[in-house]
């Protein structure tokens, strides 16, 4: 039985008509046509369609939209704040390669945000352990390591 | 890769939550974090008709001290265990292990006792609830009992848990005064599941001599398996590098019985699980002395 729920993402709400089942992932993209969320292994392995959940990042196949009720939601849509300009992380991805494909990016980049709130000076340690838990097949992570120290530098300039 | 159809339902009390259990006997599934259990259901591996979704019942959320020892929810997020001073404090096992479990995203949603729960051979935190003599509360409509670790565990994703029960907390005791502790495991990527891993405590008496040892594996067998032979090849021993390691071999080779898959097959399993004793039994024997880092 289809279940109505309302849920807010990228600060605009949305309420639709879902069954239980619907995921997350395929709700952000099927039914609000948010395609920037990939959709990968949907077993939760790969971090493709890694999304914020009350600013926690999580697994978005690994939800059903259900348990988005009421909550905030932030997608890869949402990273620019309506600016039409790159976050400063988008940007040291574009400056220093850290993407060729893309179809990862936008899980890392949602894996990134609150982990350089957290911890904005990060060492290359504690970025490959926060990239472990996103995989890449295309780059070999030393450009998108090399693109997190730049966007690191660059949210600290900003705010500087 | 969809999951098949299902009835939600999102109590907001245990009780509630016990009577859907009640209601709907085997049919239903309660769902915690969903980090192993909705894997399985967009593979269709599980096909629950009714979801009982934990996630709204703010009770089972909280770590806390008590009579001394460690307290936590059932829905307790693994990342507020892993981040936890008061963890860290009282049950130091457990702070440092956390992070070995799955990837940090993982953790974020995954739950301490939706994976307790869970009873997956390859888990970490079955292993450390068994090493640490942890007891879990579990209550139905009609009854509670505190059950310890190792009558919880009966084998491969089973539990000694009815259809209609459910886990709602975890106790783990302080560790004696003169206990070591460690935790290690080997995996190809930090983060997947391990190929082989081991908790480890040791207790030492006056005369810096074994008193306890327990020695306990994930991913050797159908649940956490303990080392017994081991463990008490140890006791009565000076902790020193020759009594580890002949521990350490008698655990690899006489108290396991490892299968083989892609990832490690026996013989690999066994030399994993030697190297990996070695090391925790190792680190917990320097710590029950003071010695770490010495």
């Amino acid at each position: 039985m289809d279940q109505t729920i309302s849920v807010r993402v990228n600060d605009r709400s949305y309420d639709r008509s879902v069954e239980p089942r619907l995921l997350l992932s395929d709700f952000l993209r099927h039914e609000l046509e948010l395609t920037g969320t990939h959709v990968g292994c949907e077993h939760g392995v790969c971090g493709a369609c890694t999304v914020l959940l009350d600013g926690v990042a999580v697994r978005s196949c690994l939800l059903f939209a259900v348990q988005a009720d009421g909550r905030d939601v932030s997608t890869v849509e949402g990273l620019d704040g309506g600016t039409q300009a790159l976050h400063p992380i988008q940007h040291g991805f574009w400056e220093r390669h850290g993407l060729q494909c893309g179809f990862c990016t936008p899980g890392i980049l949602m894996s990134l945000v609150p982990f350089l709130q957290e911890n904005p000076n990060p060492t290359e340690e504690e970025i490959r352990d926060l990239l472990s838990g996103n995989i890449c097949r295309c780059t070999g992570y030393q450009k998108i390591v090399e693109a997190v120290q730049l966007g690191a530098r660059l949210i600290q300039e900003k705010s500087a | 890769m969809k999951p098949a159809a299902f009835d939600y339902f999102a109590p907001g009390t245990v009780d509630e939550a016990l009577g859907l259990l009640a209601d709907y006997g085997g049919d239903a599934k309660p769902l915690a974090g969903g980090q192993s259990l909705v894997p399985t259901m967009n593979f269709r591996l599980a096909q629950p008709a009714v979801l009982v979704d934990l996630n709204g019942i703010e009770e089972l959320f909280f770590i806390r001290e008590e009579e001394g020892g460690l307290r936590c929810g059932a829905m307790t997020r693994q990342r507020s265990v892993e981040r936890s001073a008061l963890v860290q404090r009282i049950s130091p096992l457990l702070h440092e292990a956390m992070p070995h479990i799955a990837h940090s995203q993982i953790r974020n949603r995954g739950t301490i006792g939706g994976s307790l729960a869970h009873a997956d051979p390859a888990a970490e935190l079955p292993v450390l609830a068994v090493a640490l003599d942890a007891r879990m509360y579990v209550r139905s409509v009609t009854d509670a009992r505190w059950v310890s670790a190792r009558d919880f565990y009966m084998g491969l994703f089973a539990t000694a848990m009815l259809p209609e029960e459910m886990l709602v907390e975890v106790a783990f005791p302080t560790l004696p005064s003169g206990s070591g502790w460690a935790f290690d495991e080997v995996a190809r990527q930090h983060g997947n599941y391990a190929m082989c891993g081991a908790a480890a405590v040791v207790g030492l008496d006056g005369r810096r001599v074994v008193e306890r040892a327990r020695l306990v594996f994930l991913s050797v067998g159908e649940g956490p398996v303990e080392a017994e032979q081991a463990a008490a090849l140890l006791v009565g021993e000076q902790p020193n590098a020759e009594a580890i390691r002949a521990a350490a071999e008698t655990a690899a080779t006489q108290d396991i019985d490892p299968v083989g898959d892609i990832h490690a097959g026996p013989a690999f399993r066994r030399h994993l699980a030697r190297v990996i004793a070695e090391r925790v039994l190792t680190r917990a024997c320097e710590r029950a002395a003071g010695t770490e880092g010495q």
